[in-house]
């Protein structure tokens, strides 16, 4: 059977969900990993050709809000559930790069 | 069609596709009640949707599809059913560290804008998403690469967007331009957005490529991020392609990248490579239905569309018997109603669209098709001059009245031939230098010199007189 | 007494609910500390409500229908200044500024909230051993693990700490606890309960529903919580079907079809004792006039392959938020992208860790289609292998678990040994559709059995009905 997932792409699975791994944790999570996706492999054995993906089970459509003002947060309750926070703000450390 | 659009660099080609984000103009925000707002203290257009908190689930205003489907609409796009997905990226100012955005099936699909010289840009698609928060960076000099730290308001998080992506159709920084104006003229027109990018609510991302003119294959592009201003999006350009220009003359390649606009000194820089591209795992939202807009429903939308700016241009064109771009000025201006009628009732097309153009930039006040109609009567029946006519003008737009009766208060007669002689004559033999100068300089200070006669004739008429025949009369006496 | 009794007793002042509550309370504080049903005990709060339903009885009021029934919630969904866990250290002391709908409807009802019970960490788990703040015990023998995700609300109903209790079913989070611990334990249909509070971990699986020791109080509390909720785009909108008066109707004339696959040798695992209690269910339904056969659902097997790619993909996604920035843990690290890192490391446990690297990596580019779209076609099978089989009958039949309780520590180091722990409840979240566990006598082991009940969308009176036929005949349960 070939490799299901390698050890590199747990490493870069665990960098996309900003986690950190130490060497033993990804030699675990690598073959657990393998061990579940060998599992979906039973999939493989399907005729999926005809078929169309289903994203949801229910078959509602066109679920709308009316475009008015509700209640809004107050803002002190917000910023005290902050791990920091300056001038009103949300504080992080510098962010790095510029987002998409 | 016009020709080829001017090079940056001569002999080669600027091809651009435009990305523009404009906030639609709702009451509230896409998923939840708070406030679509724009300013205010930070942190205080938020409730636990808009922050994220765990637990919570969006619930799609309406009024942001409605938007949608007219600004789909007003760019001849198909509007189709369509399926929210999470655009999936960590980043401080998004609330859940995903995007709500439409990816396979947005909810505007293939359609196309036309600028004012009639040509088409292709529009690939137009879809809704959620806006993300504001970080600031503080302290370290300001620079985000620097020590210091980031403070986050989420005002701004979860506001309406349309996502409008052009085709590489554009050509050049004025092109870009004109594409820009346009879009945000149809925006304002239907009332999907304000179309404000000094206030961030339109944004431009701008793909850039060069290629030697005449290839037909496109060369590899550049996206370049944070233009805020129509100013910035054409020196953006013109860096950029002048950047790829070089490299590539100098034998090098063309690395597909990302790059970020820095105005203050006017150039790019790289942000990230194409392999560097965030992995966004888009799923489907499972937390929103699709979106499935009846014929019905699309049809109530696009009746009650207002005429679109390339409409009312075709129309006014038409009317004035001139090309499409001729009324461009006074369509973007809204003035073309006003131009309609007064056409309608007889005016000279073309003096109604001068007087609209040049005369009437800050409005029309009390200015009326009728009373616009019979001033320019006046003044194409050789009873006013240009210049009284301009005055006259002025008068019905503060004051309002019958332009007649105001020429013949302001004492505005038309001057015989012979009194005008007199005048030019007695003012060359008063200024015999500038005369001289006039009748003996180039081509620059002949035309200094007679601006400076006409002025002095006007001075002496009070603005009786005509500045055309004024001229003329210059010219003949410096030819004599 | 049964939460119907109770509520009736308070509703006519025959008892107070503070005598109520301080029964339960001390049922509580006799077991609580070998047990840890509970992540918090609210003991201060719940006197507060429970004495506010005493006075409005008195005051000729009448406080709903469970007036002073003290009820647990599981701790993933939020409670407005009471905190919300989830069992995970990364939310350890977040307080939410906002109730969950069931929460609301819970206090509208009239019902005292004694606590917020303990769970697998977000959800994710079927033995509760994955809780950040130690295991949960089974109460009729606490060497065992009482199922999970929601084994602290299955423990509690079971320990006699409440009457009612709510969990959440991802893929079997409600019924495998409430088999393993002797309870009934309810997954409506998807949509039916709202899931506007409930923290979410697989969105297009969760729901909320109830455990109680009766099926009838499992219908009163489900009767209390369902029905259409604005705030979740994917709640039914329709008025729910009424389920306490069709309780006693029976099962006459009613076709119900064992599913083959999740009950006999298709599978490898299911237990000759499971096996045999679901024979005996079977003939009561039958004996009450049921028609009752094995039938196939071939699809059902590959529904757990399915699931461990699509729940987990969602997970990824819904746990972005966990980033140390707006609430609950941070631990600090000198840029955003390294805090973000620092603080979701420190802050998931393990099998968190292991889903969202799982999801990350089905969604992920170039794997897209071979894991998460795959697996969307499996569900499309599921759903429509469900719907024949409902063409022929209208209800399934199953075992919930494949075993009874197992040892506490016994599947901890093997994941996958743990999920298939899940096998024959997760096809129901796939298609969306009710089901429930009934107790059904016990195993060789003496501790219970459940059996499940399936029906399809909307199903639950005649899923309640055969529910009350099997509850009727079961022989008698585990001794605690």
């Amino acid at each position: 059977m070939t490799e299901r997932i390698t050890r590199q792409d747990v490493a870069h699975v665990a960098d996309l969900a900003q986690l950190s791994l130490t060497d033993d944790e990804l030699d675990a999570f690598t073959i657990q990993l393998a061990d579940i996706l060998d599992h979906a492999a039973d999939l493989d054995a399907l005729d999926l050709a005809d078929l169309q993906p289903t994203a949801h089970p229910l078959p509602l459509v066109n679920v709308f809000r009316a475009d008015v003002v509700g209640p809004t947060s107050d803002r002190d309750e917000v910023l005290a559930a902050a791990p920091a926070v300056e001038d009103a703000q949300f504080k992080v450390p510098p962010v790095l790069g510029e987002g998409p | 069609m016009s020709g080829t659009a001017p090079e940056i660099v001569p002999g080669w080609e600027t091809v651009i596709g435009l990305e523009v984000h404009a906030e639609l103009a709702t009451v509230t925000k896409m998923f939840s009640g708070a406030p679509n707002r724009f300013g205010g203290e930070p942190n205080t257009n938020i409730d636990p949707v808009s922050l994220g908190l765990p637990g919570t689930l969006p619930v799609l205003n309406g009024r942001a599809v409605e938007l949608a489907i007219r600004v789909g609409l007003a760019l001849n796009c198909t509007v189709q059913r369509s399926v929210f997905a999470r655009k999936n990226y960590f980043y401080p100012d998004m609330p859940k560290d995903f995007q709500i955005s439409q990816f396979d099936l947005p909810i505007n699909g293939e359609g196309w804008l036309e600028l004012a010289d009639g040509r088409r840009i292709g529009i690939e698609r137009a879809h809704l998403e959620e806006d993300t928060g504001k970080s600031t960076h503080v302290g370290g000099g300001g620079r985000i690469h620097e020590a210091g730290h980031s403070l986050v308001d989420y005002n701004r998080a979860g506001v309406p967007l349309i996502e409008i992506v052009g085709r590489p159709d554009l050509r050049g920084a004025e092109d870009a331009r004109a594409y820009v104006s346009e879009l945000r003229s149809i925006l304002v027109a239907i009332g999907a957005s304000d179309g404000k990018m000094e206030e961030g609510s339109m944004r431009v991302d701008c793909n850039v490529s060069v290629r030697p003119v005449g290839q037909e294959e496109l060369g590899t592009r550049c996206e370049v991020k944070n233009i805020n201003s129509l100013r910035s999006l054409g020196r953006a350009i013109e860096y950029e392609a002048r950047r790829q220009v070089d490299l590539l003359t100098a034998g090098e390649r063309i690395e597909q990248q990302t790059r970020h606009w820095n105005e203050d000194e006017g150039r790019t820089h790289k942000l990230r490579s194409k392999e560097e591209a965030f992995d966004y795992r888009y799923f489907p939202e499972p937390d929103l239905m699709p979106v499935e807009p009846s014929e019905e429903w699309i049809a109530e939308i696009r009746a009650d569309l207002p005429p679109l700016p390339r409409e009312r241009r075709h129309r006014l064109a038409e009317a004035a018997g001139m090309e499409t771009s001729a009324a461009a000025l006074t369509v973007d201006r809204g003035l073309d109603d006003l131009a309609m009628a007064t056409i309608d009732l007889g005016a000279d097309a073309g003096r109604v669209l001068v007087h609209l153009e040049n005369n009437l930039a800050d409005g029309v006040g009390l200015l009326t098709a009728g009373s616009f109609t019979d001033l320019i009567a006046l003044e194409t029946g050789g009873d006013l001059t240009a210049t009284q006519a301009k005055t006259v003008l002025a008068s019905l737009v503060a004051e309002g009245g019958d332009p007649a009766a105001i020429a013949s208060a302001k004492g505005f007669e038309s001057m015989d031939s012979g009194e005008l002689e007199a005048i030019v004559d007695r003012l060359i033999s008063e200024h015999p230098d500038d005369w001289a100068a006039l009748t003996a300089g180039d081509d620059k200070e002949r035309k200094k010199k007679s601006g400076f006669f006409v002025g002095e004739v006007m001075k002496a008429t009070r603005g009786r007189a005509d500045g055309r025949a004024v001229n003329e009369l210059l010219a003949r006496r410096s030819a004599g | 007494m049964s939460a119907r009794h109770l509520a009736e007793a308070v509703r006519s002042g025959a008892r107070s609910a503070r005598s109520v509550l301080d029964e339960h309370l001390d049922a509580i504080a006799a077991r609580e500390p070998e047990i840890h049903a509970f992540n918090v005990v609210l003991a201060d709060e719940a006197r507060v409500a429970a004495d506010e339903v005493d006075r409005r009885v008195a005051a000729g009021e009448d406080p709903g229908p469970l007036a002073g029934v003290p009820v647990a919630v599981k701790d993933n969904m939020c409670t407005r200044g009471i905190p919300t866990t989830c069992s995970s250290r990364i939310l350890e002391g977040w307080i939410p500024p906002y109730d969950a709908t069931v929460v609301e409807r819970l206090a509208a009802a009239g019902a005292v909230m004694v606590g917020k019970t303990n769970l697998d960490e977000f959800a994710m788990g079927s033995s509760t051993e994955n809780s950040a703040f130690g295991a949960t015990r089974n109460p009729l023998d606490t060497t065992k693990v009482p199922g999970g995700s929601s084994g602290g609300s299955a423990a509690a109903v079971a320990a006699g700490f409440v009457p009612l209790s709510l969990g959440s079913d991802t893929g079997g989070s409600i019924r495998q606890p409430a088999a393993l611990c002797g309870v009934v334990g309810v997954k409506p249909t998807y949509g039916a309960v709202s899931r506007y509070g409930l923290v979410a971990f697989a969105s297009s699986l969760d729901q909320i529903g109830p455990f109680a020791r009766t099926v009838s109080d499992a219908a009163l509390l489900l009767e209390v919580v369902n029905g259409h909720d604005p705030l979740d785009s994917t709640s039914i909108p329709e008025t729910p079907a009424d389920l306490t008066s069709v309780l006693d109707r029976g099962v006459e004339g009613m076709r119900i079809g064992i599913i083959e696959e999740l009950s006999g040798d298709v599978l490898e695992g299911i237990a000759g004792d499971v096996r045999a209690r679901l024979g005996e269910a079977a003939a009561a339904l039958e004996a009450a006039g049921a028609t009752v056969e094995t039938t196939s659902v071939p699809s059902t097997v590959y529904g757990l392959s399915a699931y461990y790619v699509i729940a987990p993909a969602e997970a990824s996604s819904n746990l972005a938020r966990y980033d140390g920035v707006r609430f609950g843990l941070r631990v600090d690290a000198p840029t955003s992208g390294d805090m973000h890192t620092a603080t979701r490391t420190v802050g998931f446990g393990d099998e968190v860790k292991r889903r969202i690297m799982l999801g990350t990596y089905a969604l992920s580019a170039g794997y897209y289609d071979a894991y998460y779209g795959k697996s969307q076609k499996v569900r499309t099978l599921i759903v429509d292998d469900f719907a024949r089989a409902y063409g022929r009958y209208d209800l399934l039949l199953s075992p919930t678990s494949p075993t009874t309780a197992f040892d506490l520590g016994e599947k901890t180091a093997d994941p996958m040994t743990m999920y298939l722990t899940d096998v024959c409840t997760i096809p129901s979240n796939l298609a969306g559709h009710p089901s429930m566990s009934v107790p059904f006598g016990v195993g060789d082991d003496g501790m219970p059995v459940g059996v499940q009940v399936l029906a399809p969308a909307m199903g639950e009176p005649a899923m309640f009905r055969a529910a009350a036929v099997l509850e009727a005949a079961a022989p008698p349960g585990a001794a605690s």
